[in-house]
Protein backbone atom coordinates (compact mmCIF):
# COMPACT_ATOMS: atom_id res chain seq x y z
CA UNK A 1 0.00 0.00 0.00
CA UNK A 2 2.51 2.72 1.00
CA UNK A 3 6.00 3.19 0.83
CA UNK A 4 7.06 0.99 4.32
CA UNK A 5 5.43 -1.93 2.97
CA UNK A 6 6.63 -2.33 -0.42
CA UNK A 7 9.83 -1.64 0.62
CA UNK A 8 10.76 -5.33 2.16
CA UNK A 9 8.35 -8.23 0.93
CA UNK A 10 8.97 -10.27 3.73
CA UNK A 11 8.08 -7.71 6.08
CA UNK A 12 4.23 -8.21 5.15
CA UNK A 13 3.97 -11.33 6.43
CA UNK A 14 5.27 -10.32 9.59
CA UNK A 15 2.00 -9.99 12.09
CA UNK A 16 2.23 -8.36 14.98
CA UNK A 17 -1.17 -9.05 17.70
CA UNK A 18 0.08 -5.29 19.06
CA UNK A 19 1.63 -2.58 17.20
CA UNK A 20 5.34 -2.58 18.18
CA UNK A 21 5.26 0.76 18.47
CA UNK A 22 3.45 0.82 21.44
CA UNK A 23 5.37 -0.65 24.27
CA UNK A 24 8.05 2.14 22.66
CA UNK A 25 8.65 4.38 25.30
CA UNK A 26 10.26 7.95 25.00
CA UNK A 27 14.22 7.47 26.35
CA UNK A 28 14.53 9.28 29.60
CA UNK A 29 16.78 11.88 29.36
CA UNK A 30 18.98 14.52 31.63
CA UNK A 31 17.60 18.36 30.97
CA UNK A 32 20.19 19.93 32.59
CA UNK A 33 22.90 17.60 30.59
CA UNK A 34 21.03 18.39 27.35
CA UNK A 35 20.35 21.54 27.76
CA UNK A 36 23.49 22.80 28.89
CA UNK A 37 22.67 23.83 32.29
CA UNK A 38 25.12 24.37 34.84
CA UNK A 39 23.87 25.73 37.70
CA UNK A 40 20.34 25.20 39.36
CA UNK A 41 19.41 28.66 41.19
CA UNK A 42 17.51 27.55 44.62
CA UNK A 43 16.01 31.28 44.71
CA UNK A 44 13.37 30.06 41.39
CA UNK A 45 10.68 27.95 43.52
CA UNK A 46 8.73 27.64 40.67
CA UNK A 47 11.31 26.34 38.44
CA UNK A 48 12.08 23.44 41.25
CA UNK A 49 8.40 22.82 41.80
CA UNK A 50 9.10 20.62 38.61
CA UNK A 51 10.98 17.96 40.60
CA UNK A 52 8.93 17.65 43.50
CA UNK A 53 5.51 15.83 43.97
CA UNK A 54 2.26 16.91 45.23
CA UNK A 55 3.52 16.59 49.21
CA UNK A 56 6.59 18.61 47.99
CA UNK A 57 9.08 15.36 48.26
CA UNK A 58 11.58 14.90 46.06
CA UNK A 59 10.43 13.09 42.76
CA UNK A 60 13.26 10.31 42.34
CA UNK A 61 15.96 10.21 39.31
CA UNK A 62 13.90 7.03 38.08
CA UNK A 63 11.29 9.40 37.28
CA UNK A 64 12.81 12.99 35.88
CA UNK A 65 15.71 11.01 34.24
CA UNK A 66 18.29 13.71 35.54
CA UNK A 67 21.85 12.57 35.73
CA UNK A 68 23.20 11.89 38.95
CA UNK A 69 25.04 14.46 39.13
CA UNK A 70 22.75 17.13 38.65
CA UNK A 71 19.97 15.32 40.77
CA UNK A 72 22.12 15.93 43.64
CA UNK A 73 22.47 19.68 42.65
CA UNK A 74 18.58 19.65 42.55
CA UNK A 75 18.27 18.24 45.65
CA UNK A 76 20.64 21.05 47.11
CA UNK A 77 18.47 23.71 45.63
CA UNK A 78 15.27 22.49 46.64
CA UNK A 79 16.56 21.97 50.17
CA UNK A 80 17.95 25.74 50.31
CA UNK A 81 14.77 26.59 49.10
CA UNK A 82 12.68 24.93 51.70
CA UNK A 83 15.27 26.76 54.53
CA UNK A 84 14.12 30.08 53.17
CA UNK A 85 10.63 29.27 53.18
CA UNK A 86 10.08 29.18 49.64
CA UNK A 87 9.24 25.85 49.53
CA UNK A 88 7.27 24.14 51.52
CA UNK A 89 8.82 20.68 54.03
CA UNK A 90 5.43 18.98 53.88
CA UNK A 91 2.58 19.55 52.16
CA UNK A 92 -0.95 18.65 50.53
CA UNK A 93 -1.91 19.51 47.18
CA UNK A 94 1.39 21.32 46.13
CA UNK A 95 0.10 21.36 42.50
CA UNK B 1 43.66 36.54 52.90
CA UNK B 2 41.76 34.44 51.10
CA UNK B 3 38.69 35.84 49.08
CA UNK B 4 35.47 34.16 47.44
CA UNK B 5 32.03 34.80 46.28
CA UNK B 6 28.88 34.39 48.08
CA UNK B 7 25.75 35.65 48.23
CA UNK B 8 23.56 36.27 51.36
CA UNK B 9 19.24 35.75 51.38
CA UNK B 10 17.73 37.38 54.34
CA UNK B 11 13.82 37.02 55.41
CA UNK B 12 13.46 40.08 57.42
CA UNK B 13 10.13 40.80 59.82
CA UNK B 14 7.50 41.79 58.45
CA UNK B 15 6.26 44.13 61.41
CA UNK B 16 8.43 47.02 60.18
CA UNK B 17 7.74 48.90 57.15
CA UNK B 18 9.18 48.83 54.04
CA UNK B 19 11.60 51.62 54.83
CA UNK B 20 12.86 50.32 58.11
CA UNK B 21 13.18 46.98 56.69
CA UNK B 22 15.64 48.41 54.06
CA UNK B 23 17.33 50.49 56.25
CA UNK B 24 18.31 47.26 58.17
CA UNK B 25 19.66 45.73 54.91
CA UNK B 26 21.50 48.68 54.20
CA UNK B 27 23.25 48.29 57.46
CA UNK B 28 24.45 44.99 56.68
CA UNK B 29 25.39 45.92 52.94
CA UNK B 30 26.87 48.76 55.02
CA UNK B 31 29.13 46.02 57.34
CA UNK B 32 30.15 44.11 54.68
CA UNK B 33 31.76 47.51 52.83
CA UNK B 34 33.47 48.46 55.82
CA UNK B 35 34.89 44.79 56.56
CA UNK B 36 37.32 44.54 52.96
CA UNK B 37 34.21 43.08 50.76
CA UNK B 38 32.98 44.27 47.84
CA UNK B 39 29.39 43.90 47.07
CA UNK B 40 28.49 43.21 43.08
CA UNK B 41 24.48 43.17 43.56
CA UNK B 42 21.86 44.00 45.78
CA UNK B 43 18.46 42.80 45.12
CA UNK B 44 15.01 43.98 47.17
CA UNK B 45 12.25 40.96 46.23
CA UNK B 46 9.59 42.80 48.68
CA UNK B 47 7.31 41.06 50.85
CA UNK B 48 6.51 38.01 50.39
CA UNK B 49 4.44 35.07 51.61
CA UNK B 50 6.68 32.40 53.30
CA UNK B 51 5.78 28.45 52.47
CA UNK B 52 5.34 27.86 56.26
CA UNK B 53 5.05 29.87 59.22
CA UNK B 54 8.43 31.24 60.73
CA UNK B 55 8.25 32.73 64.16
CA UNK B 56 4.45 32.86 63.68
CA UNK B 57 4.53 35.02 60.72
CA UNK B 58 3.16 33.98 57.52
CA UNK B 59 4.93 37.09 55.75
CA UNK B 60 8.33 38.44 55.30
CA UNK B 61 10.88 41.08 53.52
CA UNK B 62 13.22 38.87 51.17
CA UNK B 63 16.85 40.29 50.77
CA UNK B 64 19.88 38.99 48.24
CA UNK B 65 23.12 40.45 48.16
CA UNK B 66 26.04 39.45 46.18
CA UNK B 67 29.36 40.01 47.23
CA UNK B 68 33.14 39.08 47.52
CA UNK B 69 34.66 38.92 50.91
CA UNK B 70 37.31 37.34 53.16
CA UNK B 71 36.11 34.10 53.97
CA UNK B 72 36.15 34.51 57.53
CA UNK B 73 33.70 37.95 57.16
CA UNK B 74 31.02 35.46 57.38
CA UNK B 75 31.76 33.77 60.25
CA UNK B 76 31.06 37.62 61.95
CA UNK B 77 28.09 38.25 59.54
CA UNK B 78 26.55 35.47 60.23
CA UNK B 79 26.81 35.91 64.07
CA UNK B 80 25.41 39.23 63.94
CA UNK B 81 22.61 37.68 61.79
CA UNK B 82 21.75 35.42 64.60
CA UNK B 83 21.66 38.10 67.19
CA UNK B 84 19.41 40.49 64.90
CA UNK B 85 15.78 40.03 66.43
CA UNK B 86 14.40 41.56 62.97
CA UNK B 87 16.02 38.53 60.60
CA UNK B 88 13.43 35.67 60.66
CA UNK B 89 16.18 33.16 58.52
CA UNK B 90 19.67 33.50 56.60
CA UNK B 91 21.25 32.03 54.16
CA UNK B 92 24.60 32.42 52.83
CA UNK B 93 26.11 30.19 49.87
CA UNK B 94 29.25 30.23 48.32
CA UNK B 95 29.05 31.07 44.32
CA UNK B 96 30.97 28.42 41.82
CA UNK B 97 32.21 29.65 39.10
CA UNK B 98 28.72 28.64 37.17
CA UNK B 99 26.79 30.09 39.87
CA UNK B 100 28.26 33.63 39.34
CA UNK B 101 28.03 33.07 35.43
CA UNK B 102 24.22 32.15 35.94
CA UNK B 103 24.40 35.58 38.32
CA UNK B 104 25.61 37.42 35.48
CA UNK B 105 23.10 36.26 33.14
CA UNK B 106 19.79 36.70 35.23
CA UNK B 107 20.71 40.42 35.75
CA UNK B 108 21.13 40.73 32.02
CA UNK B 109 17.74 38.92 31.42
CA UNK B 110 19.39 35.90 29.86
CA UNK B 111 18.47 32.93 31.53
CA UNK B 112 15.13 32.65 30.64
CA UNK B 113 16.14 32.74 26.59
CA UNK B 114 18.94 30.59 27.32
CA UNK B 115 16.27 27.63 29.10
CA UNK B 116 15.47 25.64 26.35
CA UNK B 117 11.39 24.61 26.57
CA UNK B 118 12.12 20.86 27.32
CA UNK B 119 13.35 22.31 30.47
CA UNK B 120 10.35 23.54 31.21
CA UNK B 121 8.25 20.43 30.20
CA UNK B 122 6.40 18.42 33.06
CA UNK B 123 7.51 14.97 34.37
CA UNK B 124 5.26 12.28 34.06
CA UNK B 125 4.76 11.12 37.18
CA UNK B 126 3.36 7.86 36.26
CA UNK B 127 4.91 5.24 38.65
CA UNK B 128 3.63 1.95 36.72
CA UNK B 129 4.97 3.12 33.43
CA UNK B 130 8.30 3.44 34.15
CA UNK B 131 9.06 0.00 36.04
CA UNK B 132 7.91 -1.63 33.64
CA UNK B 133 11.00 -2.06 31.55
Amino acid sequence: MNATATASPLQKDIKFLTSPKLGMRKKKYCRFKKLGIKYIDYKDPDFLLKFLNEQGKILPRRLTGNSLKYQRKVATAIKRARQLALLPYVTDLLK
Amino acid sequence: MNTAQYETTLILTPEKSDAEVSKIAKGYTKFLKSNGAKIIHEEAWGLKNLAYPIRKKNTGYYFTVEYQAPTDLIATLELNLKRDENVLRFLTVKLDKYAIDYNERKRKGRVGKDRVAAAAEPIEQTETASEQS
